[in-house]
């Protein structure tokens, strides 16, 4: 069980999409899935191992390190990419229930089981605002939990057993910080997408609204 | 995810590049990408660890690191694939927007639609004219973009291709100078050295193959403009023979591809 897995099924949901969709899930795996296992996993690697405090006193700099990194940024990196890919499968699902209702009738219910009309739309639509939540959602966790998306060089710690106040040093926190505003330009990048997406297909519905009203009218 | 998914993703692309970008694609994959992941990584693996400052001050040995590596090599040039990478995706995604329509075309029973069936669409091999021209220049384009940002990036941080063995620090919290020794600072160099050169060998493909693109270009226009005022049959027969021989030229590079990937 790995990545591999969210890239299957990243490419099944690659079907029924429309091109923005399509656009959505070509970044998510360029710019954020490939980033991810090539290059950041192994900054964060050793975090722990590399984060030194000016102090003998065993255990605070366990202590320390807990206390500024409740959840290091590489894990809710990673929940981040499972979560905002995880609503498309809503769409796969419903396709299977389409399929699944006419073989169990036996006859043809749908014109195509995979085109994006009636329930399917509403599907989609649900799952493209999921997605942005989600996206915002983690986008604002980021900011609140490390108090913008700045990574200090050093940090000061008063925490037990450290006595008095002690110096902690952060390992690699340039590179850190960049990899993390990368996160949020492509993180901004897929929020845009899928606003523009849920745009373009409300449009659209209203357009052949309008249109059906206007024909049955002239009729 | 990883590596490999890229080779299958732009494996796709090889079919409808022209002869110099398969010879590109093969570079990109054997002296870059397999390169960085059975070789460099391991260089760079123990990286911090091995990065000796000659101070016992706790945060002296991590501070300078930082200083002198804002971005490690390895990672650059991961960054750099996958920029380099990505304008093949817009070919890709234009191939696919053409087979849709002639799919459509298809369904809908249109005359003017040649394909006896589906298949044929999937696996017929479109050539570079047209709007899809333009896309594929693009993404020509914006490789060699990429590429020379990347290049330039490289030698503004590092200040050069040189990684030196000893670097003197003073950050806080050194006291006063300290020296810092990186490790292995020749085999990163080789390293280093090769990444580069391998890159301009890259460049120069997507030059050539930017100039071989706008050649046929102006080739074809003066020669559409030069049969405008033959007979339409003599255009039909020049037309196919140049089929033919796009033909082989991929079938040959396709050999040599699969050969590799296989």
């Amino acid at each position: 069980m790995s990545w591999a897995f969210l890239r299957d099924l990243l490419s099944g949901v690659n079907k029924y999409s429309t091109g923005i969709g399509r656009i959505w899930v070509a970044v998510v795996f360029m710019f954020r899935l490939l980033v991810y296992v090539a290059a950041a996993e192994n900054i964060w690697k050793h975090e722990h191992d590399e984060f030194e405090c000016n102090i003998k006193q065993p255990g605070c700099e366990n202590a320390c390190f807990d206390h500024f990194f409740p959840v290091s940024h590489i894990r809710l990196w990673a929940l981040q990419l499972i979560m905002v890919s995880t609503p498309s499968l809503l769409v796969v699902f419903h396709v299977a229930y389409r399929e699944n209702r006419e073989k169990h009738h036996n006859q043809k219910l749908y014109r195509n089981p995979g085109k994006i009309d009636g329930g399917l739309l509403c599907t989609y639509l649900i799952s493209l605002i999921l997605k942005t939540g989600l996206e915002i959602v983690f986008l604002i966790l980021f900011y609140k939990l490390y108090n913008g998306f700045k990574i200090p060089r050093l940090v000061k710690c008063d925490i037990k057993p450290c006595p008095n106040t002690v110096d902690c040093y952060i390992s690699k926190p340039t590179e850190k910080m960049i990899f993390l505003y990368f996160l949020v330009a492509t993180s901004c990048l897929c929020i845009i997408l899928n606003l523009s997406e849920l745009s373009y297909l409300i449009f659209k519905y209203f357009i052949k609204c309008y249109l059906k009203r206007h024909v049955k009218k002239q009729q | 995810m990883d590596w490999g998914a890229l080779h299958t993703i732009l494996g796709g692309v090889n079919k409808h590049s022209t002869s110099i970008g398969k010879i590109w694609l093969t570079v990109l994959f054997i002296f870059r990408i397999m390169i960085l992941v059975v070789a460099a990584e391991r260089v760079w693996g123990d990286e911090q660890q091995d990065f000796v400052c000659n101070t016992l001050q706790p945060g002296c040995r991590n501070v300078c690191y930082d200083h002198f590596f804002p971005i490690s090599h390895i990672r650059l040039w991961a960054l750099q694939l996958i920029f380099v990478s990505t304008p093949a995706l817009l070919v890709a995604m234009h191939v696919a927007y053409r087979r849709h329509e002639k799919k459509r075309q298809f369904r809908k029973g249109d005359q003017k639609c040649e394909y006896k069936d589906i298949e044929e669409i999937r696996r017929q091999r479109f050539r570079i004219e047209g709007s899809l021209w333009w896309t594929y220049t693009s993404s020509i384009f914006f490789r060699l973009i990429f590429e020379a940002v990347f290049m330039y990036a490289f030698y503004f941080m590092y200040d050069g291709f040189r990684m030196p063995r000893l670097m003197k620090c003073n950050a806080w919290p050194c006291p006063n100078t300290v020296d810092c020794f990186v490790s292995r600072p020749t085999e990163k160099t080789v390293f280093t050295i090769f990444m580069i050169a391998v890159s301009s060998i890259c460049i120069l493909l997507n030059v050539a193959e930017l100039c071989y693109l706008l050649t046929k270009f102006f080739l074809r226009r003066s020669k559409k403009a030069g049969n405008s005022k033959q007979q339409p049959n003599h255009e039909n027969k020049e037309e196919t023979k140049q089929n033919e021989m796009n033909e082989l030229i991929s079938d040959s590079c396709q050999n040599t591809v699969i050969g590799f990937t296989s």
